[in-house]
């Protein structure tokens, strides 16, 4: 089996190293980032944190090296997926292509280049520390799935049994929306209030009336996975609730506060944004989260001001 | 010649003490010594707009106030209103004293210290301090008054006559409600988009061509408003959207106050603009639930730099 992991950035380079540890599965990772790649292929692919692993896949940023594969792996932020998938297409023309990615909206512009295309949610986090080098932060399950009838079960079955043999715990189900839905629902209602607030997650949720608020969000998101028939696996109150204690996630900034910290662009379009549009697709209002998806990008505007 | 004390020396105070002293006999309340000192030695230089330096009283000390003062302007910022008007109890026997906070409530909060006649005032003008003996008049749109408690309108004629006297711009109305809830309504929302945003009143605040543009947000948030004003039973003096759209037509980028405190880690006049908004519309029975997330957001980022 071929595996080529797109976007070698924390998450990718989970998969990539744990994937190349796999006797029967030759791995590729591709990345823009030049000096990421050239040490890959010099020293590995080197993890440490909740877990010490060294992998060996090959690395490139040149999508024209990539050659043809069984499954891809699609794990840039949401606002790369169009370039990204259109450079390395090629590679999957009698292969599957798979999403881990944040957000809404990324089977639909995979699909666009791509034929097969398996939706998945993973909740494994980490940051690239230096190039060749990823600490890994949190441990998770990745829950894959047939993005249309194009895709048999039985793919997303396979390359779920690859991760899970390589140390990716992951499971394949008919429909993926569930805990897709139940993790954007969880992230556009909880990182953006942390971003436009300067608050951590437990800040935001010992303050009554920003929980409030945050429930507002959260309900929207529901009424438009209802709207489309999606069971959410979780409910995102109590995942919500959980992080905030002490000893799970009270102190942690969002990623989108550090976005905002750090003036990156940030994931907004694929989270809130991504829950209006399909709103708007099935006739469910959602004024709160258009509000937040409006007022973070008067955030990002401001940075080329003056 | 008239008396009057002006409260408060920032910027809108600076403008109006320094004009009014052309005709009028003016003393100054600063809350620090050492700004009354530069006021009272180097008199106060207006640039921009008006061209002129001017000899004034001035003092930290409210009871060095002339008893004989027969108007008071508290020009201070919402935020040090409570503790101005309570420095205030007992003097100024014989002044009528008109607020300009922005927001509501700022006449309810120096009712409860003393039982002058008291005067309403919203002002459109703004200036930038350059020091405590220097002001620059930048845009010079007008301050409009009305009566409140005790008062009429013609005592509010009168007002506007002597500031107009002075140099600035200013009117009377027998009801300054309309007025003010245009631009408590204008406030809330510009003000609360910017602090959140970090965008000065520029262009964004009117775009809406793309779905998610700034411009369907303050509109969304400008209708929230004209709901509870209706519900108040206020006829707007000036659509606020349209006030919006203007101002960012005028093509020079404004920071708003709140904009400015957020950035300097300083409490914002929030609670008398935003909060007194969503506590009307609580009150009335009309939903406001964007902006009531403005407001929550904003309380929310002064804490994350204040606790």
């Amino acid at each position: 089996m071929r595996i080529a992991v797109v976007g070698c950035g924390a998450v990718g380079s989970l998969f990539a190293a744990h994937l190349s540890l796999l006797e029967d599965v030759e791995v590729w990772a591709f990345d823009l980032n030049e000096l990421h790649m050239a040490a890959i292929n010099r020293d590995g692919l080197r993890l440490t944190g909740a877990g010490d692993v060294v992998g060996r896949p090959r690395a490139t940023s040149n999508a024209a090296e990539l050659p043809p594969c069984d499954f891809g792996i699609v794990a840039t932020k949401a606002m790369h997926t169009e370039p990204a998938i259109a450079a390395t297409a090629h590679a999957f023309a009698g292969g599957f292509v798979a999403t881990v990615q944040n957000g809404l909206g990324n089977e639909e512009t995979i699909a666009q280049h791509a034929e097969r295309v398996i939706r998945g949610t993973t909740f494994p986090a980490g940051k690239l520390l230096e190039p060749g080098h990823v600490q890994w932060d949190v441990k998770g399950d990745t829950t894959f799935g047939p993005y249309d009838g194009r895709t048999p079960l039985a793919e997303a079955e396979r390359l779920a049994d690859a991760c899970t043999r390589a140390g990716m715990p992951a499971t394949a189900v008919e429909d993926a929306r569930g805990p897709q839905w139940r993790k954007v629902i969880f992230n556009a209602s909880t990182n953006p209030i942390g971003a436009l607030t300067g608050l951590t997650h437990g800040r935001v949720c010992e303050r009554s009336d920003l929980r409030a608020l945050v429930t507002g969000l959260v309900d929207e998101g529901k009424a438009v996975a209802a709207a489309q028939g999606i069971e959410l696996d979780a409910d995102p109150e109590e995942l919500i609730d959980h992080a905030a204690k002490p000893e799970v996630a009270y102190g942690h900034k969002a990623s989108m506060l550090q976005d905002v910290e750090a003036r990156r662009q940030t994931e907004i379009d694929y989270l809130n944004g991504g829950i209006v549009r399909f709103g708007r697709e099935h006739g469910v209002p959602t004024p709160l989260n258009a509000a937040i998806q409006a007022l973070v990008k008067g955030v990002e505007a401001s940075w080329t001001q003056s | 010649m008239t008396k009057v004390v002006v409260a408060g020396a920032g910027s809108i105070g600076s403008l109006l003490a320094a004009h009014l002293a052309r005709v009028a006999d003016v003393t100054v309340l600063t809350r620090r010594e050492e700004h009354a000192a530069a006021l009272r030695e180097q008199g106060l230089r207006v640039s921009g707009r008006s061209d002129f330096t001017v000899q004034l009283g001035a003092t930290a000390d409210p009871a060095a106030l002339p008893a004989d003062a027969s108007l008071a302007i508290l020009a201070c910022k919402g935020t040090d209103l409570e503790p101005l008007a309570g420095g205030l109890e007992g003097t100024l026997p014989a002044a009528t004293v008109m607020t300009i906070q922005n927001g509501l409530g700022a006449e309810d909060i120096v009712a409860a210290h003393g039982d002058w006649p008291l005067l309403s005032a919203v002002t459109f003008m703004s200036g930038t301090r350059h020091g405590d003996a220097h002001v620059e008049y930048v845009l010079d749109t007008a301050t409009w008054i009305g009566p409140y408690r005790g008062t009429t309108e013609e005592d509010a004629r009168e007002a506007a006559e002597l500031i107009e006297a002075g140099g600035l711009k200013a009117e009377a109305f027998p009801d300054l409600r309309p007025a003010q809830w245009s631009k408590l309504i204008f406030n809330a929302t510009v003000n609360g988009v910017a602090a959140l945003t970090g965008l000065p009143h520029d262009f964004h605040f009117a775009q809406t061509a793309k779905l998610s543009d700034l411009g369907h947000l303050v509109r969304d948030l400008v209708d929230e408003g004209k709901a509870v004003a209706e519900a108040a039973g206020v006829q707007l003096h000036d659509d606020p959207w349209e006030m919006n759209v203007l101002a960012t037509q005028r093509g020079h980028r404004h920071f708003p106050s709140m904009l400015e405190d957020v950035e300097a880690h300083r409490p914002t006049e929030l609670e008398l603009i935003n909060g007194a908004l969503v506590r009307a519309a609580e009150r009335l029975g009309v939903r406001v639930p964007l902006q009531t997330a403005v407001y929550r957001l904003v309380k929310a980022r002064e804490a994350s730099y204040s606790e």
